[in-house]
């Protein structure tokens, strides 16, 4: 354990969990939205559901949504600020099948009219797992530059992909794919130990039958 | 990844290279982490900073969310300046302090988690006082900080530090035990004595139950901040004064580890056993949630 981890975090309280985490969750949606997000729906699950509203979770995921850091002490203000940065949001319960406690799905709406689906888990000590992705099974942490690729299920996408980035001398620490159904959609989840800048994401959306493509830094 | 596995381990590199163990954690820690030590010594600066301005930001009036948390650290700081404490002014400063920086945490106000948030109070609790009293310089906490994060990176990788794990024991009961550290760093002590420190801290704690009402992180963690630190200064003036623990520090970890283990779900964060499963504490969640 990094010793910045053990004198450390500097967070907004109580709950690296329930609060540190969820800030993190919020804003790494609003990173794969890739702007600014207009309308939210959180719908909590288990521990978050339960106790949620006492450890700040909803003020925490809200922060996240508006670009918000972990340590940023308006956290318990977020309410107030999504109102001035003109994000409505709602709250609800959902019971989600085989997720984690401290779990949430989120739907939001960007100004442009891009929408997000995402379910995601608080797994301790605020770090997070974002676990399913428009309706795709994932897994990934955030804690590193991450690309999410989704293309149609064809042969030669996966080499297509890493191709672009072995040329731009980006090492991948981790690769998952997952699809929907066999010649369906499938996704693609890379994560690189360098930064992934936009115009590269941008160069695998232009790649035929790449269907999308965001890169996130790390949060 | 562990700097060190074993306290053992720390204390002979100590032994070896002739580092102080504060300079030998740092340089040990950013060699692992990629940075140099000027940049870990500015982040570990920047801790401190925010531990003091958490302290400083403190607000009587502050309650948290629930209304279980709040005004307590203001009722014992009266009571120690109107002369009225039992101890005296140190051991009030103490104890009020390490009620501040929880009920911080608990009133989502910005707190430096160590090692975690609902151990936050403890450490500071010991540093900021002791600060005050003998007028030590920032350089010298900052050290006493790389002190108490070598002590906790020991008992992070033989054992844990997470509630939901092991128990209290291993949240305020490993906070206890780097505070303990710190301050026989601070007040002279040898490495020895600051691995004795750790494991007296570590043994006064050892089966505390992680139980909080309500699943909240204020009843009774709050309190138990000002009962850790208070272990840390026990701890701390025991092994100054020359008095070992019979039990190395390492044989003492792992047993905590072992507690921990033994230890059923209900009394591991869950907030179902303990303190959490009264009565009052029921009661309390119904109203609460609803549930």
């Amino acid at each position: 354990m990094d010793i910045f981890d053990l004198i450390g975090p500097i967070m907004v309280g109580p709950s690296s969990s329930h609060t540190a985490g969820a800030v993190r969750i919020g804003l790494v949606g609003r990173r794969l939205l890739g702007e600014d997000p207009v309308q939210a729906q959180l719908l909590l699950h288990g521990s978050f559901a339960a106790t949620g509203r006492g450890h700040g979770t909803d003020r925490a995921l809200v922060a996240g949504l508006l670009g918000l850091a972990p340590d940023d002490g308006r956290i318990p203000d977020s309410f107030q600020l999504a109102g001035e940065q003109g994000l409505s949001f709602c709250f609800g319960t959902v019971s989600l099948r085989s997720a984690h406690p401290n779990s949430v799905q989120l739907t939001l709406d960007g100004k442009s009219g891009r929408r997000l689906q995402m379910t995601a888990a608080s797994i301790g000590g605020g770090r997070i797992q974002v676990r399913e992705l428009d309706g795709m099974p994932l897994c990934f942490s955030a804690e590193q530059p991450t690309l999410i690729v989704k293309n149609e299920d064809q042969p030669g996408s996966v080499a297509d992909v890493s191709r672009v980035l072995a040329r731009l001398g980006i090492n991948i620490a981790t690769f998952q794919v997952n699809r929907n159904s066999r010649g369906g959609e499938a996704v693609m989840v890379i994560e690189c130990d360098a930064p992934i800048l936009e115009q590269t994401a941008e160069h695998i959306r232009r790649i035929p039958g790449i269907l999308d493509a965001v890169s996130i830094k790390a949060v | 990844m562990a700097v060190f596995d074993s306290v053992t381990e720390l204390l002979a590199y100590c032994g070896n290279t002739s580092l102080p163990l504060w300079e030998a954690v740092m340089r040990c820690s950013a060699r692992e982490s990629g940075i140099s030590a000027e940049e870990s010594w500015e982040k570990m600066r920047g801790r401190l900073l925010v531990m003091e301005q958490a302290d400083a930001s403190y607000e009587p009036a502050l309650r948290s969310r629930s209304g279980l948390s709040g005004g307590d650290a203001e009722k014992m700081q009266r009571q120690f300046q109107s002369g009225g404490s039992i101890s005296g002014d140190f051991i009030g400063q103490i104890l009020s302090s390490a009620l501040r920086m929880s009920e911080c945490n608990a009133c989502m106000r910005r707190i430096v988690a160590a090692p975690t948030a609902g151990s936050c109070g403890v450490i500071p609790a010991v540093l900021l006082p002791y600060a005050r009293r003998f007028q030590t310089g920032e350089d010298e906490l900052v050290k006493a900080l790389y002190v108490a994060a070598g002590f906790g990176s020991v008992i992070a990788s033989r054992a844990s530090i997470s509630g939901a794990e092991a128990g209290c024991q291993a949240e305020v009961g490993s906070a206890s035990a780097m505070a303990a550290a710190a301050l026989v760093y601070l007040h002279g002590g040898r490495e020895e004595q600051m691995a004795n420190a750790a494991a007296i801290a570590l043994k006064n704690m050892m089966g505390l139950v992680c139980d909080p009402v309500a699943g909240l992180v204020e009843v009774p963690c709050v309190k138990r901040n000002a009962a850790g630190a208070m272990n840390a200064l026990t701890a701390a003036e025991l092994a100054l004064a020359g008095i070992e623990s019979r039990i190395p520090p390492d044989e003492v970890i792992d047993a905590m580890q072992a507690v921990g283990e033994m230890m059923p779900a209900a009394l591991r964060e869950t907030g179902e056993g303990g303190i959490a499963a009264s009565p009052t504490a029921i009661k309390f969640r119904q109203d609460f949630f609803g549930a």
